[in-house]
């Protein structure tokens, strides 16, 4: 049952990736994201980590994606202008260099694989590890981040506030 | 205090903590005390005190280490330590900061945005640029650097009417997220590679393997990509001249030097931690990135107009002499690269220093032009805007000659004569278009007789800076022996 | 078949699909029925009738909208983007029914009980914020765009307010599982909404606002104000695909108030789940009294008709509640149901309140919308955070 979820949700990420670059709307390239973000958090889940499949359909399905097609929105962005065909310089170079790039990391990580097959499941990613790690281990990274996001408010303020 | 936040932990975190709080204090303290434009000043009285209060603290881990006869810190479990190097560069930062914010409440009331915000942002991106030099886990570096560089993107653009202010902060914005992305997937992989996100512990799973190891190797590339990004060598530079022209010129020299120093610290703390292992894989990247950062920088800079411009060209360059000394790796490069980066603070923060004074009321004064005559209308200045090249150049009796001597000596001990060299040539085309200036300064008669912008925190920054310039040159004795603190051991 | 039964992978199967089947079957007619409610309770306050002509006091109201809406023509603006315009109400739907399968009808009628419930409500209800988004957006129109973006923003911003609250239950239950969370009141003996001292009030309050503007419903109803945008984000949108929308917004307020009551009222414990003595009539009493005393107040009813087939109907309809209520006699039957008859009654209860704001509150204007959300609903619940984590840990000791 598991081993046919990650085949047919891997796939779906695959093809709403690509649909993502292919689509000329940015709205549509904006839906086939979600696509990929919601079918990780299903890998996710197969692998158990609840809670990180959980928060990646909050944080990016949800909240990062709805500001994107928000500002898509009011840009009033329209479909995409490209020259008529893509220029032979594109395909004579991209297609291989893609082809090749694509055949590195699949050796690259073939290579990096661990011994034995893994079983789905076998990681424990509830709330209470994750929130155990970031209060214990990653504490300082967890408290500084607080101090990121006041630096990025500060600065939407700074930057767009019409009479500082 | 519990076990998760020890008393070490606040020992170390202390320098950082203060830069925070000071800087969040900074925004309630313009908020709520001083919401006349004209009292604005006063924060950067403020900021002198929270830079106070941070030296005092970093004096307080020298004699601490000192007296305990430790050579490092370290708290939270690893994430952070306070060693000499980390302090020797929190000491290039602070200085930094004390002396850009001497000279931006003038700058930025000609250009009419004097805003306390300003001074909480140059705090926090120095806590940023803290966590990073301080960091020895990989999040909490992430961190750091996104900290240093949100600030940064903000600075950049702080000039909201000024188009050339919106387009540089933008396209430093895109460029930087850019390299971030570079940098975060080489650290997830390393991740991947150890299963810990600590230094040490990435770098026992580095010695371990092959350094061909095509997964070590991926972490290793795009790592250097993100890192050579951020310290702007070519040939990921471009972004560096749009915007240093666009910024405000008192940001500009916060950014090519405050940025540059803590980028530095980052690398060497990847370079000589994590990566160490591999030195046989980034010696000859480095030295081919070395090499073509002078050259481009050096090239490019001799058809400038625009100083900033210039100066971004120049300080492309010295990024390459600064990664000769890591290249060179013993004890003498390191030691090196420490001095270099000090030395280059001041005479760079110089440089850009003379630049702010050009700028008056409705004259912009970043040209070659701009400087024609100084001599007449601001004798002093001229004075020292010449030694300030003089230094950059590498001429004795100024630091930038001891910055580059030790560089060149570690090249010759450790055999890379070519490199040396090519590094050496391309000290006679620095001086070529550094020269420009002095002889516009000189030679050239006043195109406009308006007076400099004078404020008394310019004065004092000038000396300073000018004063280091002279002292590290001539007398570097004290300023080798913190060097020679700061290595990593 | 007794074998069959007893394979427990079939039992990890079947009742999942069972309840999924029941509740997408009987939810329309539910929406249906609480559309019903709400228009009679608002008739009622504004001193009318209300719906009168379908059945016996409107009752067949509901069934005659659903045919009306599914054979209407079924209208795609010539310039809209029809593939979106088509995924759109999809998308809602989708999200907001999904909701269902984490929420504890009863003890043990529940479609699944996952460790991460409550965040699985959150992630659908912050990704069916697309599907108002989109519709707006795809239909091409002036008005459909102002409410989406309205829209959008209104539920961004309210989503923190009610993420805030959310967090305060969490910490009273110290778990995110919704079956888990009615247990932990279940074995502290009392309503999450009562404890602290009644600190946790607060929370609940909030969750209450942000729930009502985060199904947009009056007064937080700007994305479809009537008066300014005609119907907001689907003003193009007519038909089954209406219905789809209508189907999700009810959908939504179910779920919230279904989360609301499993996190602060106690999911399907009865009142007073830990005084002994009031099992018998609050469990056994209460819902007797309730749908007998209601079918018996219907005989009078059914006499003031002058149709004879409505009086008929209100009789029969009558008869059914009683004996629906006299089922809760049986006790092997009352043990199954009495929890999902609690549940039910308590979502019954807010979403009575949610009407009854609809019926008293003028409409915010934009600006109050965002100062309420941003400047008192997120500050207030970061400070109840604050205020009921450490009274919290003062009471643990």
């Amino acid at each position: 049952m598991d081993p046919i979820l990650f085949f047919i949700f891997a796939a779906v990420a695959v093809i709403c990736a690509i649909s993502l670059i292919v689509q000329k709307h940015p709205i549509k390239s904006a839906l086939s994201l979600i696509g990929v973000m919601g079918s990780l958090a299903i890998l996710y889940l197969l692998l158990g980590a609840e809670f990180i499949a959980a928060a990646q359909l909050i944080v990016y399905a949800g909240a990062i994606m709805v500001l994107f097609v928000f500002v898509i929105m009011l840009l009033n962005a329209g479909e995409e202008k490209s020259p008529a065909r893509p220029s032979w310089f594109a395909k004579l170079l991209g297609i291989p260099l893609m082809i090749a790039l694509l055949g590195i990391l699949s050796y690259v990580i073939q290579r990096a694989a661990p011994e034995g097959s893994l079983a789905f499941g076998e990681y424990t990613g509830g709330a209470r590890e994750v929130g155990r790690a970031l209060f214990t281990t990653y504490l300082l990274p967890f408290e500084i981040t607080s101090v990121l996001i006041l630096i990025a408010i500060l600065g939407a303020v700074v930057l767009a506030k019409k009479e500082l | 205090m519990s076990q998760f936040y020890t008393q070490t932990d606040h020992f170390v975190l202390l320098p950082g903590l203060l830069l925070t709080l000071f800087g969040c204090a900074t925004l309630l303290f313009d908020f709520w005390l001083v919401p006349e434009a004209r009292y604005k000043k006063l924060l950067v009285g403020w900021l002198i005190a929270a830079e106070a209060f941070t030296g005092a603290s970093l004096y307080r881990h020298t004699t601490y280490l000192a007296d305990n006869g430790l050579t490092e810190l370290v708290a939270f479990r690893g994430s952070l330590v306070m060693d000499g190097f980390s302090i020797f560069f929190n000491w290039v930062f602070l200085a930094t900061a004390v002396i850009v914010a001497l000279i931006s409440y003038r700058y930025l009331e000609i250009e009419g945005e004097h805003h306390g915000e300003y001074y909480g942002l140059i705090l926090l991106a120095q806590s940023g640029m803290f966590f990073l030099a301080a960091g020895t886990d990989l999040v909490t570096i992430f961190v750091g650097l996104e900290l240093m560089a949100i600030s940064f993107y903000v600075m950049v653009g702080f000039l909201r009417a000024d188009r050339r202010s919106n387009e540089a902060a933008m396209k430093y914005l895109l460029l930087g997220a850019f390299s971030s992305g570079f940098l975060v997937y080489g650290f997830s992989v390393m991740y991947g590679m150890s299963g810990s996100t600590r230094l040490s512990d990435i770098a026992a799973s580095f010695a371990a393997r092959d350094p061909w190891d095509p997964i070590a190797f991926l972490a290793l590339a795009t790592t250097v990509v993100g890192l050579l990004f951020k310290i702007s060598a070519v040939p990921f530079h471009m972004w560096a001249p749009d915007a240093y022209e666009g910024a405000p010129t008192t940001v500009t020299a916060f950014l090519s030097v405050g940025s540059k120093a803590a980028s530095f610290a980052f690398l060497m703390r990847i370079f000589l931690g994590p990566l160490a292992a591999s030195r046989e894989v980034w010696e000859p990247i480095l030295i081919g990135v070395a090499i073509l950062s002078m050259t481009v920088g050096n090239l490019a800079a001799i058809s400038q107009t625009n100083v900033k411009r210039l100066l971004a060209y120049s300080s492309i360059s010295h990024a390459g002499y600064i990664l000769l000394g890591l290249i060179a790796g013993n004890d003498t490069g390191l030691k090196g690269v420490a001095i270099y980066v000090l030395v280059y603070t001041f005479m760079n923060l110089g440089a850009f220093l003379v630049i702010v004074a050009l700028r008056r009321e409705n004259i912009i004064g970043e040209d070659v032009e701009d400087l024609a005559g100084l001599m007449h209308r601001g004798p002093g200045y001229a004075i020292l805007m010449l030694i300030f090249m003089l230094s950059l150049a590498g001429i004795p009796p100024t630091a930038g000659f001891i910055g580059k001597y030790y560089i060149f000596l570690s090249l010759m001990q450790t055999g890379h004569y070519l490199v040396a060299v090519a590094a050496a040539l391309y000290v006679a085309v620095a001086i070529y278009y550094y020269f420009r200036i002095v002889r516009s300064m000189f030679v050239s008669d006043v195109s406009e007789p308006t007076p400099l912008a004078a404020s008394l925190g310019m004065r004092v920054a000038v000396a300073v800076s000018a004063g280091l310039t002279l002292a590290i040159g001539l007398y570097p004795e004290p300023f080798l022996q913190m060097a020679q603190t700061s290595l990593i051991r | 078949m007794e074998t069959l039964l007893e394979n427990p992978l079939l039992q990890k199967l079947l009742a999942p699909l069972i309840i999924t089947i029941v509740i997408i079957a009987v939810f329309p007619l539910m929406a249906g029925y609480i559309v019903l409610v709400e228009r009679k309770v608002l008739a009622d306050m504004q001193v009318r009738l209300g719906p009168m002509r379908v059945g016996p006091h409107g009752l067949l109201q509901p069934i005659a909208d659903a045919v009306k809406l599914l054979l209407k023509e079924d209208i795609i603006p010539r310039d809209a983007d029809k593939s979106i315009f088509w995924l759109a109400p999809v998308i809602s739907t989708f999200t907001a029914l999904s909701g269902f399968t984490v929420l504890p009808f009863s003890h043990y009628i529940f479609v699944t009980d996952v460790n991460v419930g409550l965040l699985v409500i959150a992630a659908l209800s912050s990704v069916g914020i697309m599907g108002v988004v989109l519709g707006g957006w795809a239909s091409n129109s002036h008005y459909s765009l102002m409410g989406s973006l309205r829209s959008g923003a209104q539920l961004v911003s309210y989503e923190v307010a009610l993420a805030l609250a959310l967090v305060c239950g969490v910490m009273m239950a110290g778990t995110l599982s919704m079956v888990e969370i009615v247990r932990r009141q279940q074995d502290q003996g009392i309503w999450f909404a009562f404890e602290n001292y009644g600190l946790m009030l607060i929370p609940f309050m909030i969750y209450l606002i942000a729930a009502v503007a985060e199904t947009n419903r009056a007064p937080f109803d700007l994305p479809e104000a009537e008066s300014e945008l005609v119907a907001g984000f689907h003003t193009e949108y007519s038909g089954f695909r209406w219905s789809l929308y209508f189907l999700a917004e009810y959908a939504n307020i179910f779920v919230v108030s279904a989360v609301a009551v499993t996190l602060f009222w106690g999911g399907w414990m009865r009142p007073f789940p830990n005084v002994g003595f009031l099992e018998v009539p609050l469990n056994v009493g209460f819902p007797v009294l309730l749908f007998a005393g209601s079918g018996l107040a219907c005989f009078p009813l059914a006499r003031k008709l002058k149709d004879p087939l409505q009086a008929k109907i209100l009789a029969l309809v009558a008869v059914g509640l009683i004996g629906v209520g006299l089922i809760f006699l049986v006790p092997f039957v009352n043990d199954k149901i009495i929890g999902v008859f609690w549940f039910l009654f308590k979502i019954g209860l807010i979403v009575y309140v949610m009407i009854w704001l609809r019926g008293t509150f003028p409409r915010f204007r934009y600006d109050q919308l965002m100062d309420i959300g941003w400047k008192w609903l997120i500050p207030l619940g970061l400070f109840a955070i604050f205020l009921n984590a450490i009274v919290g840990m003062l009471r643990a000791g």
